[in-house]
């Protein structure tokens, strides 16, 4: 494997402020929060999506935003009261659900890149997300 | 985000500190969003009571701590006073007569009641339906409203032509209480116009039609705007209602326009207003039968379970049911449950048809679904349905197999114990 000894540097809008690092979980399909997820641990329990039985809990969740029910904001609310919220979140498409759900999760969360983050980032490598500064550094691992 | 000086003042605690903690919340909202500013509402639907074991350690610490830190995303427990707006329940866990048939732990019943207690006396109308619009909740035309419900949301703006987002839990109590909510999306005329059509070749008229249609559109336009045109008949309430939340379950579609028939719409060209179709597509025979067979997830034929009633059914539509099980008797290891609002079921009820489905071994439910409940009778390992939506989530939630087709195809399922379909 290669490692790049330069982070590379991705700059965006910070949607809710902090800074934080961890592993990357990337996906390129969208994510429903009621029915999605299992809120207890941080599972993708969707079946016929491609993160099913994975979890999310203490990662960087990288994927396009959110669908499905209007429980979005309150399932990823719960996972926040339950301690297996992702680390932060970064994604590509904005609506109501996702804002608000960002917002209660209360972890630092990101969209607007002026890179494509889907390509830039794989699931494992080490992200640094900056929401204060409007920065995301990945290094590959 | 721009504020009027009321909502400065709400913000900097004029109101009380639930207010402020709304406003804080709506502040937080609407910046995440890129809003400009705040829109007024006086229509707000959302889900307030507590019903769930996983809120059950909140609540013995009392309902304000429910409200706090669940509808305002508040960490300090707040007084909760009258809600500024016209609110109501939507949906929620527990069947608050069937809960024993359900399986409900009477504490948990107990909690909800304590709940309802508490939203009741601050002005919360306890409709308890995924169809508030059905129970005596309509918006008029331009009305800006903050609603959850993605099934509910659809039909507020492409049925109805009222403006809401798909809000959230939080979002909701911060609006019942300042009468406020982000003016961002679909509040904006220049948001609400089309831009994807769908050319429907495939004849559209009975219920089974309206919901595979919606389950195309979902899965074709995603978050997007459909115009649709072509060979499309019988459209009403129900069959809206069953298109659009079939279209918000397999998509994110929260707004669509059939001309002439949507109050936006009275041509395809006011459909897609100052926009255009960036993408088109075609529902043929092929479309159709691809997203019957996209539907199911048995491979069992042995049906143990009959879910009728997602989104809520229209009392025509409980009295359909109780034509076709008339006289009849379901097979004996097939359960098979209706959900209808209550409102609807007193009418049911007072229609005779309740007594029919009962005389043949059904149950008429309200205030919940089993997707929301997360309760279906016990040992159940095979459902079949005639709800798109259910379809697409229940086997997910219930790790159980499922079968999607007409009611019809349903009932004859509950009535013999085997799937047959409609293919």
């Amino acid at each position: 494997m290669s490692t790049l000894t330069t982070p590379l540097l991705i700059r965006g809008r910070g949607v809710v402020a902090g800074r934080v690092e961890g592993e990357a979980l990337v996906t390129t399909q969208t994510i429903s929060g009621w029915g999605g997820i299992n809120e207890r641990d941080g599972s993708i329990i969707e079946r016929r999506h491609e993160l099913v039985g994975q979890s999310f809990a203490g990662k960087i969740l990288v994927f396009p935003g959110a669908k499905g029910s209007s429980g979005w904001s309150a399932f990823f609310h719960m996972t926040r009261i339950n301690g297996v919220a992702p680390a932060a979140m970064l994604f590509t498409r904005m609506t109501t659900k996702m804002a608000l759900g960002a917002v209660v999760t209360r972890v630092p969360a990101m969209t607007d890149f002026d890179a494509d983050v889907f390509s830039a980032i794989r699931t494992g490598d080490h992200v640094v997300v900056d929401a204060d500064a409007g920065t995301v550094e990945v290094t590959r691992r | 985000m721009q504020l009027t000086d009321t909502e400065k003042a709400m913000r900097d605690g004029a109101g009380g500190e639930a207010v402020a903690a709304a406003m804080d919340l709506l502040i937080r909202y609407g910046n995440a969003l890129g809003a400009e500013r705040l829109v007024e509402t006086d229509n707000v639907a959302g889900a307030f009571n507590a019903s769930t074991p996983s809120v059950r350690k909140i609540a013995e610490n009392g309902m304000a701590e429910v409200f706090s830190r669940l509808n305002l995303d508040s960490d300090k427990t707040v007084e909760i006073p009258q809600m500024a707006a016209r609110t109501c329940q939507l949906i929620t866990g527990i069947d608050d007569q069937n809960w024993a048939l359900q399986g409900a732990d009477p504490q948990m019943i107990e909690m909800q009641r304590a709940s309802e207690a508490f939203v009741g006396q601050r002005g919360v109308n306890l409709m308890a339906t995924c169809t508030p619009y059905q129970v005596g909740n309509v918006p008029t035309f331009g009305e800006h409203c903050a609603w959850m419900e993605s099934s509910a949301v659809i039909y507020c703006n492409g049925a109805l032509g009222g403006r809401t987002n798909v809000e959230g839990k939080e979002s909701t109590g911060a609006a019942a209480l300042t009468g406020r909510i982000p003016y961002w999306g679909y509040h904006l005329t220049e948001n609400r116009y089309g831009n994807r059509h769908i050319r429907v070749d495939v004849p559209v008229r009975s219920m089974l039609d309206w919901g595979l249609l919606g389950y195309f559109t979902g899965e074709m336009v995603e978050e997007n705007i459909p115009v649709l045109e072509g060979n499309l008949s019988g459209v009403d309430l129900v069959k809206l209602k069953h298109f659009g939340a079939a279209a918000a379950s397999s998509g994110g579609v929260e707004m669509y326009h059939i001309p002439g028939h949507t109050p936006e719409a009275r041509s395809a060209e006011e459909a897609f207003g100052t926009s255009r179709a960036e993408e088109s597509h075609v529902y043929d025979a092929a479309a159709r039968k691809k997203m019957y067979d996209t539907l199911q997830s048995a491979e069992d034929r042995k049906v143990d379970f009959i879910m009728l009633g997602c989104p809520h059914n229209s009392i025509e539509q409980v009295g359909r049911i109780a034509h076709l099980l008339d006289g009849k008797r379901l097979h004996p290891d097939v359960a098979l449950w209706v959900h209808t609002p209550r409102a609807i079921r007193t009418v049911a009820e007072r229609s005779g048809y309740v007594a029919r489905i009962e005389a043949a071994g059904g149950k008429v439910m309200s205030d919940t679904c089993p997707a929301i409940s997360r309760r279906l009778p016990e040992g159940v390992r095979v459902i079949a349905t005639d709800s798109a939506k259910q379809a697409h989530y229940l086997p997910a939630i219930a790790k159980v197999q499922g079968w999607f087709g007409s009611l019809e195809a349903c009932i004859e399922a509950g009535l013999t114990g085997t799937w047959k379909g409609d293919f």
